[in-house]
């Protein structure tokens, strides 16, 4: 009964220990620690050609509203953050967003279908298994890089 | 006895429970299509593409199977992977099912996406989903009769997007238009409209 109880414990703490390290690698934040990000994901993509969608969810953990008012990465000549509207007709269209204001303790989601960091002008085709950093720009000056796994292109979430 | 105040009461509220059953349907979330944008029948449609393997497809492809359809391009860095995405989850859902429904990707950018891009890009899902391109007249017949939008967009510096009509459009085996799943409808929702559309095959194979 102890033996199971202790086992149980165990094997609870290997658990928690094995989750830690998974825990930081999907959060990256600002040396201050006011700016989270959290679960960032792209799709591979085919070749260069193609514009790249890239995902992820920032948290304001500052006292004070921040904006997200852009992107910059490496491997694309022309990163930014777009919008996809879905009209009463269902037509999509797609157009670049304005400054995201986060306020203090909130958190905006680039997600599928709402907002994404387009990668346009890729240097280098987004392979699926690897990683590339990304930074991004806030209103008060913070830039935060962050590094984003690649998926498949048939990914719908962080989770694959 | 009723007074007559309570009557009158229920007279309104039966009243406006009938308006609003009423706005559901006919301009509500309720609503099918209006009737012109309403997709015609297959049977009635005339377009002649290729698809991902080089042959020749027409609405006789997808007569006798059900069928989703959904528009978009290979440029696309969301919208479309996202759907395909979701397409791929529900035909994993049906299982075996998924073989007896037609699954097609047709592109609004046939510039761009020859027979061999599409081969590719279809390749990354759901073995069951066919990519096909046609002529850009050909695609602007195939839209029209799916009542389907699409508009190119030029960026600034010689790149292009496509707006287009995101929903997947579900047709039974005799080619009739049953609905829409909307872009980024829920599992629970979209599974159980496709297999809907897939009942009504074994009651029309009646001859």
């Amino acid at each position: 009964m102890f033996k199971t109880f202790a086992k149980a414990i165990q094997s609870l703490s290997v658990a928690l220990l094995m989750g830690l390290p998974m825990a930081s690698s999907a959060q990256q934040m600002s040396d201050n620690a006011s700016i989270v990000v959290e679960n960032p994901w792209a799709r591979s993509s085919l070749g260069t050609s193609r514009p790249g969608g890239a995902y992820l969810t920032v948290l304001n953990e500052g006292s004070d509203p921040i904006s997200l008012i852009g992107l910059r990465a490496e491997i694309s000549g022309m990163a930014s953050i777009h919008e996809t509207r879905t009209n009463s007709d269902g037509v999509s269209s797609m157009a670049p967003a304005d400054d995201i204001m986060i306020p203090a303790g909130g958190m905006i989601a680039l997600e599928p279908g709402g907002y994404h960091a387009m990668l346009m002008q890729l240097q280098s085709p987004l392979v699926e298994g690897e990683t590339f950093s990304l930074t991004l720009l806030f209103s008060d000056g913070t830039e935060l890089e962050i590094t984003v796994p690649v998926l498949g292109i048939g990914a719908r979430g962080p989770e694959g | 006895m009723m007074s007559v105040a309570k009557i009158a009461a229920i007279g309104a509220a039966a009243v406006f429970a009938a308006l609003f059953v009423g706005w559901w349907q006919v301009d509500g979330p309720g609503a099918d299509p209006a009737p012109g944008k309403r997709p015609m029948p297959l049977s009635s449609m005339d377009f002649s593409l290729t698809d991902q393997d080089g042959r020749d497809v027409g609405p006789e492809t997808l007569i006798g199977e059900p069928s989703l359809v959904f528009f978009g391009f290979t440029y696309c860095p969301d919208v479309c992977p996202t759907t395909l995405s979701d397409i791929s989850g529900w035909l994993d859902e049906l299982g075996p099912d998924a073989e007896d429904l037609n699954t097609v990707f047709i592109t609004v950018d046939p510039d761009r996406d020859t027979v061999e891009t599409m081969a590719e890009y279809v390749s990354y899902f759901h073995p069951q989903i066919q990519g096909w391109t046609g002529s850009p007249d050909q695609i602007a017949a195939i839209a029209d009769g799916f009542r389907a939008t699409y508009e190119k967009v030029e960026g600034g510096d010689g790149s292009y997007s496509m707006n287009h009509t995101a929903g997947v459009f579900l047709f039974d085996a005799t080619g009739r238009f049953v609905s829409i799943i909307d872009y980024h409808e829920p599992r629970e929702f979209a599974v159980p409209k496709i297999r809907r559309a897939m009942q009504n095959r074994t009651e029309g194979a009646e001859p």
